[in-house]
């Protein structure tokens, strides 16, 4: 079960991640061209490949309770960031992350910049798709160490994140533009609440806890922030429609 | 100075983000279950128990508005 999870989490949140990269690496290769936007893509996988590397075996090194505390609580106060934000946006008090409108703007802006020197690289363009895959990367890098060093299987949570990595890019080349018909939201909100549990199960461990069956609790946590979020996503629904019902009008 | 206010701030909206109280909420709770389970008292419902009041308290400030 912890396995499955396990795989799950990384795939879906490196699924997320990917996609964002992605619409920033497309809208960086339309409009400044490939090359460019190509070799960014190059140097930030370089990059992150320096970090996982570097990040990898020294957490191999902690004692596996600090380990779990320290990333436990990490990943509580991440996927609380993911599943509030996924909530809002079910709820419909914030708006979908809309894919098309970021490629737009960020195309936009891309062909707005001036070219900056008459070398092989456009560095704009380099720049754009460097920051783009670095910063989504390292959320993805972040989520394969800790989850894969906490349940002693790094291997696994990478084929999760690898999985994603090669539909997004396949579905990326075939279709060269956002993913938008990707149901993200629905995405994020099952990454805020596999974060949240497994945050919520390793922070309690490692703070000297004892979960009642080990890691048969592990499916009780899950249905648990599933059912809280899921009712928090009911109750904001009808407090917005509440809110917008002529005055007088039963809601 | 400027890299290394930017170099904060991305590591803060990276770990806090949007709601400080999350984050103080997560560390109490983690505190609080360390002190039960350092006495020998059952302490595993308290942050699933902590984790869903301070769902409930940051949606509500954000939808304050």
């Amino acid at each position: 079960m912890s396995a499955v999870l396990l795989f799950l989490s990384a795939f879906l949140a490196s699924a997320v991640e990917m996609v964002e990269a992605l619409t920033i690496v497309l809208a960086a290769g339309l409009a400044r061209g490939w090359r460019s936007a190509l070799v960014g893509v190059a140097a930030a996988t370089g990059a992150l490949a320096v970090v996982v590397a570097a990040l990898g075996p020294a957490l191999t090194t902690i004692p596996i309770g600090d380990l779990r505390l320290i990333v436990g609580a990490l990943l509580l106060v991440f996927g609380l960031q993911w599943l509030r934000k996924a909530i809002l946006r079910a709820a419909g008090v914030k708006p979908l992350h809309d894919e098309d409108a970021i490629f737009a703007r960020e195309l936009e802006h891309a062909g707005e910049a001036e070219a900056a020197g008459s070398g092989p690289v456009d560095w704009y363009g380099f720049t754009l798709a460097f920051k783009g895959v670095l910063l989504e990367g390292l959320e993805v890098a972040f989520i394969v160490v800790t989850f894969g060093s906490t349940q002693g299987n790094i291997p696994l949570a990478a084929v999760g994140a690898l999985v994603a990595l090669m539909i997004v890019a396949g579905v990326g080349l075939v279709v060269r533009a956002p993913l938008a018909r990707v149901p993200e939201n629905a995405i994020k909100f099952a990454v805020g609440t596999l974060l949240t549990t497994f945050g919520i199960f390793w922070a309690s461990e490692g703070a000297g806890a004892r979960w009642p069956g080990s890691d048969l609790a592990l499916p009780g946590v899950l249905a648990f922030v599933c059912g809280c979020s899921t009712l928090l996503v009911v109750v904001l629904r009808r407090r917005k429609a509440a809110s917008l019902a002529p005055a007088g009008v039963e809601a | 100075m400027s890299r290394l206010v930017s170099f904060v701030r991305f590591w803060w909206e990276f770990v806090v983000g949007d709601d400080w109280l999350v984050a103080v909420a997560v560390a109490a709770g983690i505190g609080a279950t360390a002190a039960l389970a350092s006495e020998h008292v059952a302490a595993w419902w308290l942050l699933p128990l902590v984790v869903a009041l301070a769902l409930y308290v940051t949606l509500r400030r954000a939808t304050a508005d």
